[in-house]
C-alpha cells in the first residue's frame, strides 16, 4: 500500500495530488448519494469523526498502564482477563471485544502487528497510525522485528527475548511496558503521561522522567 | 486468498516509517471515507469478514497502490454493488439514478455510541471439548483457499505450540460466506527458526491466533 500525501514518494507528487483530488471527488459523491438515499446521517458521520478524533486514543491506554504501574491488584486482574478490567476504566467495544495484555520484563519484550490488515485495539490506542497498516511494518515484524526495532531508533538487549503477536482473530494484543524507574510514588496522571502510543504496541519504550519535566 | 494483503515475512518492503506527531486523519476525505463505511454496515448488513474479503480480493498492483482509505472505499464500493445498493453508474454520475432499495436499520447520530460500545463480539457457545491444550505441539495445515482466510502464507505448515485458548470464536472463513461456523481458537507459537531457517533470529518467537480447522496434532 502507499502512504499518503505526506509521505516520502515525492516524486509522485504531482502524480498522487491529482489521484487525491479524483478520491476527493468520489468519496463526496457517494456520501451525496448515499445521503439522498437514505442509506446514511451525516450527523451521524460527524459522531463517528468526532468520536475518533478526540475521545478515542492512546491516551485511554496510557490510563490503563499507568493503573497496572500503580494498582497491584489491577495489574493482577488486566493480565488475567484484560477485556473486563480494561472496562473498569470506561473503555470497550468495537475493535476491543476481547483483549489480551502481554506484559514487558527485562528479559521479554512484546510486540504487535497484523499481517493480513490493521487489528488495532480501538478502545485502549485508538485508529491505527498509517505505519502500523503499512507494508513494511506487516511485512518485517515477524521475520526481523528487531530491524523494526532499528527503524524506530531503538535496539534491545541481544539476551531478550522477542515475542512477536500477529493478530489474526478478533483478540486484540495490549502490551504493558516497563514502569521507568525514578518514578516511584508517582501519581497515575503524571505516569499516564510517560506512556507512549508505540510503547503499548511494542515498537517503542515509555518516556523516561526527566523527558516530561 | 493469497493476495497481496497476506504480507507476513515479504522482503520487498523497505523500512517502517513512523511519522512524528501524526494526525488521525490526512485528509478530510479519509474522515468521511472512514465514517461511511462504519456507517454503511447497517444498512448493508455484511460483517467484518465480508468487508476484508472485500478489500483484500483485489489484484495486488490495484491493492499495492491504493492508500489504507482508498482501499477501504474500494471494498465498500464492491459490497455495496454486490447487493444493489448503489449501481456503478450512479457513482460514475455522482447522484442517484434509481429508487432506493429498502434496508432494515440506518445508523442514527444517537445510535453511533451504543453501536461502537455493542462492537462485534466474535465468542459463541462451546458445544464440544477443544482439541487441543496449552503445550501442544500443532501444524498449521498446508491449505489454499481461493475464499476469505485468516491463516497467513508464512505459518502454513509449520510446528508450532499452543500458548493460549481462546473458547470459541466466528470461524472467518465461514463468516466471509456468510456461515458463522463457530470453532476453538488458540494462540500458536512458532520460532524464528522454525519459521525463517537459518535466517530467523532465535531470539524471537511469533504467534498468529489460528482456529481448530487450521490446525492439526504434530
Amino acid at each position: 500500500m502507499t502512504g499518503h500525501d505526506h509521505d516520502h514518494h515525492h516524486h509522485h507528487h504531482d502524480h498522487d495530488h491529482s489521484e487525491l483530488s479524483e478520491t476527493e471527488l468520489r468519496v463526496r459523491a457517494l456520501e451525496t448519494i448515499l445521503t439522498e438515499k437514505g442509506y446514511v446521517d451525516p450527523a451521524a458521520l460527524d459522531v463517528l469523526i468526532e468520536t475518533y478524533e478526540t475521545r478515542v486514543g492512546p491516551r485511554n491506554g496510557a490510563r490503563v498502564v499507568a493503573r497496572a504501574w500503580s494498582d497491584p491488584a489491577f495489574r493482577a486482574r488486566l493480565l488475567k482477563d484484560a477485556t473486563p478490567a480494561i472496562a473498569e476504566l470506561g473503555y470497550a467495544g468495537r475493535q476491543g471485544e476481547h483483549i489480551v495484555a502481554v506484559e514487558n520484563t527485562p528479559r521479554l519484550h512484546h510486540m504487535v502487528v497484523c499481517t493480513l490488515c490493521s487489528c488495532y485495539p480501538w478502545p485502549v490506542l485508538g485508529l491505527p497510525p498509517v505505519w502500523y497498516k503499512s507494508a513494511p511494518y506487516r511485512s518485517k515484524a515477524v521475520k526481523d522485528p528487531r530491524g523494526v526495532l532499528a527503524d524506530f531508533g531503538f535496539e534491545l538487549p541481544d539476551d531478550t527475548e522477542i515475542r512477536v503477536w500477529d493478530s489474526t482473530a478478533e483478540i486484540r494484543y495490549f502490551v504493558l511496558p516497563m514502569r521507568p524507574a525514578g518514578t516511584e510514588g508517582w501519581s497515575e496522571q503524571r505516569l499516564a503521561d510517560l506512556v507512549t502510543r508505540d510503547s503499548m504496541i511494542g515498537t517503542g519504550l515509555p518516556k523516561q522522567p526527566h523527558e516530561v519535566a | 486468498m493469497e493476495g497481496a494483503h497476506d504480507m507476513g515475512g515479504v522482503a520487498w518492503s523497505g523500512p517502517v516509517l513512523p511519522e512524528p506527531d501524526e494526525p488521525m486523519f490526512h485528509a478530510e476525505w479519509e474522515r468521511r471515507a472512514f465514517a461511511i463505511t462504519l456507517a454503511m454496515a447497517m444498512p448493508g448488513g455484511w460483517n467484518i469478514d465480508m468487508s476484508r474479503f472485500a478489500r483484500e480480493n483485489r489484484p495486488p498492483q490495484d491493492y499495492l497502490s491504493k492508500s489504507y482509505y482508498q482501499i477501504w472505499l474500494a471494498g465498500l464500493e464492491q459490497l455495496m454493488l454486490e447487493r444493489g445498493l448503489v449501481t456503478a453508474d450512479e457513482i460514475e454520475a455522482g447522484k442517484p439514478l434509481h429508487p432506493t432499495k429498502p434496508v432494515a436499520r440506518t445508523l442514527s447520530p444517537d445510535g453511533v455510541a451504543a453501536m461502537l460500545h455493542r462492537g462485534g463480539p466474535t465468542q459463541r457457545e462451546a458445544t464440544s471439548p477443544a482439541l487441543f491444550a496449552v503445550g501442544d505441539r500443532v501444524r498449521t495445515r498446508m491449505i489454499h483457499p481461493p475464499t476469505h482466510t485468516r491463516l497467513p502464507r508464512y505459518v502454513r505448515g509449520h510446528v508450532g505450540v499452543v500458548e493460549l485458548l481462546h473458547g470459541v470464536h466466528v470461524f472467518p472463513d465461514g463468516n466471509a460466506l456468510g456461515q458463522e461456523n463457530p470453532q476453538w481458537l488458540y494462540t500458536v507459537t512458532f520460532d524464528g527458526r522454525q519459521l525463517w531457517g537459518p535466517d530467523g533470529d532465535a531470539s524471537v518467537r511469533t504467534s498468529v491466533d489460528a482456529w481448530e480447522s487450521y490446525l492439526e496434532p504434530a
